[in-house]
């Protein structure tokens, strides 16, 4: 297999090398990829600390939570505080009071409107990563990952899903089984003549 | 050179950053410092030039560095507080002009530095790699003409709607970038790997899971759209292409992408992109299914009895369009219309059928066939399908407007 060093700092060469031996490539099948060196040697590795600075995603078994707890009790300060404003107060009849951003709390299952967290969000880990990467909407990544276990504690708690005084962590967050999530079903629809 | 000064508040207005703009504000006064904003875009509409008399009797302006749009002309997107919707019913082909592609964002459009700006491929792979905008421009490139859409792309209940009103968040560009087949060899992906989160550098810091199969099929990673940079609405410097998904998932201005071996279940993909069918939730509706509107005659256009050419556009997000029917007596009957070459793939494909209005009052409809032989369904075939608490998303029901006697042409809500 023909490969071409562009870079050519000696350690990538030994990870190219490495890579050739350790390796075989999915086979060189697209038409856009006819004639390709099975690497371009284009780029550079990433440090660790490049790597950490930037992956703040969690997924639904836990992975990519931090360290850190919080409850309900200091996540409902918090919320006053920095969420109140768009979303509401959660205490208030929604039926008669419309925020500007999406209603949090609905504490039945599918046939209640509008879409909340406690009929239709079907991980609890979602929460914490969304709220972490993109709230307060005029602040995103404010927060500390404390007050994101904190605010998820409180929405959850809000939703009649957790205890006011349940510690949530790395650990206690993913073990959460929320209502709608027997609701989700994957995509059926595969093209051909039946709609769907 | 009143032009100039008519455009100036927009280049001022894009000098503030974002950031500097909700910095100071509590977030209640969000949305409206958004609206503010705006107002001032929509300012900027260039003003038609005195007529001539005989523009063969005086000499007209000379070469410039940057063309314009006939000022007589003045197709605009219309646009809300997180979107804006291309003008369909003033295209004539299926390339969509870059300023009039729809727009989705969920935190406004960030503001990246080309030569700060570098891609991170990491995860379930031999070696986490970043490239710059310059080292992505180096690897071999492709060019594709691919259609977006909205997976929320659906409006009625009233006859006063606009193609563009009705279903404006789809656009069609040629975007040229590299495979991303092409940049996951190269930091060698893991063989075992299954899913990639994709994830943007805007205030949302917008992620996506999406199947790793996708990326050994067409994904992309582009940088320019229509053959020059793609615009900063669109994800300057670089965005995700999945030609045939639903448009949240082409992630824009993106930044990261991590390879791994089960889905995030982002917010977008639980909590937003997914619908009711019957007493389920559907989720990970990634392809958008066949879909077609005739966009003239559309409201509130007006025709004379006579010939009149329907024409329209039809895509599919599975592959080719086949077939695309027209019927203008209200659904009973139909034929084929004809197809502008070339069709591509996933890409919005013209359609014309020449027609004798009589002037009596009738009804036209277009329904698109694609090559999976998927037919583009009715509201009430959905309906039947999903149940009536189907939601807005992955909606794609044949369109009807309605010809009065008098020529005018209405949607028809249903």
């Amino acid at each position: 297999m023909k490969i071409k060093i562009v870079v050519g700092t000696v350690l990538l060469g030994l990870i190219l090398f490495h890579h050739v031996i350790a390796q075989q490539p999915p086979a060189l099948t697209s038409k856009n990829e006819v004639g390709h060196p099975s690497r371009f040697g284009f780029g550079r590795l990433a440090t660790t600390t490049e790597i950490a600075l930037w992956d703040i995603d969690v997924r639904p078994d836990g992975k990519g939570l931090p360290a850190g707890q919080g409850n309900a009790l200091k996540g409902k300060a918090i919320y006053t505080i920095k969420c109140m404003a768009c979303h509401g107060n959660n205490d208030t009849d929604l039926s008669k009071i419309k925020p500007p951003a999406p209603l949090l709390v609905s504490d039945t299952l599918a046939k209640s409107r509008p879409k909340a967290i406690g009929n239709y969000w079907p991980y609890a880990t979602t929460l914490f990563d969304y709220i972490r990467r993109s709230m307060p909407y005029n602040q995103p990544g404010s927060l500390t990952d404390n007050e994101v276990y904190s605010l998820t504690a409180y929405l959850l708690y809000a939703n009649k899903i957790l205890k006011q005084d349940q510690v949530l962590n790395a650990n206690t967050l993913p073990a959460i089984v929320m209502p709608a999530k027997k609701l989700f079903i994957m995509d059926d629809r595969k093209g051909g003549p039946e709609i769907k | 050179m009143k032009e100039q000064k008519k455009n100036k508040p927009v280049s001022k207005s894009n000098k503030i950053s974002r950031r500097a703009l909700l910095g100071g504000v509590v977030a209640a006064a969000v949305l409206p410092v958004n609206s503010i904003f705006a107002k001032h875009i929509q300012t900027a509409a260039p003003v038609a030039p005195e007529p001539l008399e005989d523009p063969t009797k005086v000499i007209g302006p000379g070469p410039s560095a940057q063309g314009k749009r006939s000022a007589f002309e003045h197709p605009v997107r219309k646009f809300s507080e997180t979107s804006s919707r291309s003008p369909l019913q003033d295209f004539h082909s299926t390339i969509t002009p870059a300023d009039l592609h729809y727009e989705r964002h969920h935190a406004g459009i960030p503001a990246i530095d080309p030569q700060k700006y570098e891609l991170l491929i990491h995860g379930m792979v031999e070696r986490p790699m970043k490239f710059t905008l310059a080292e992505l421009k180096r690897f071999p490139a492709v060019s594709r003409i691919c259609f977006l859409e909205c997976a929320g792309n659906f409006r009625g209940g009233k006859e006063d709607l606009t193609p563009q009103d009705i279903l404006g968040l789809t656009s069609q560009s040629e975007w040229t970038g590299v495979m991303l087949s092409t940049l996951f060899r190269e930091v060698g992906v893991d063989p075992k790997a299954s899913w990639f989160l994709a994830e943007g550098s805007d205030a949302a810091v917008m992620t996506r899971t999406v199947p790793v199969k996708k990326a050994w099929d067409d994904a992309m990673v582009v940088y320019a759209q229509n053959g020059e940079a793609i615009r900063p609405e669109q994800g300057y410097p670089v965005r995700l292409l999945l030609p045939g998904w639903e448009g949240n998932m082409n992630i824009k201005w993106l930044r990261r992408i991590e390879i791994s071996d089960e889905p995030y279940m982002t917010r977008e993909e639980t909590s937003k992109y997914t619908y009711p069918v019957k007493d389920r939730i559907r989720m990970f509706s990634f392809e958008m299914d066949a879909r077609s509107i005739i966009t003239f005659p559309s409201y509130p256009q007006k025709i004379m009895p006579g010939w009149v050419e329907i024409r329209g556009i039809a895509w599919s997000g599975r592959g080719k369009i086949v077939k695309v029917e027209v019927s203008t007596d209200a659904g009973e009957t139909w034929q084929d219309s004809g197809l502008q070459e070339p069709v591509l793939s996933k890409a919005h494909t013209y359609f014309r059928h020449l027609w004798q209005w009589d002037g009596s009052p009738t009804e036209i409809l277009s329904r698109a066939v694609d090559e999976t032989g998927y037919i583009q369904p009715t509201l009430k075939q959905l309906a039947e399908a999903r149940g009536t608490a189907m939601g807005g998303y992955h909606m794609n029901p044949i369109t009807s407007w309605q010809i009065k006697a008098d020529g005018s042409t209405w949607f028809k809500p249903e």
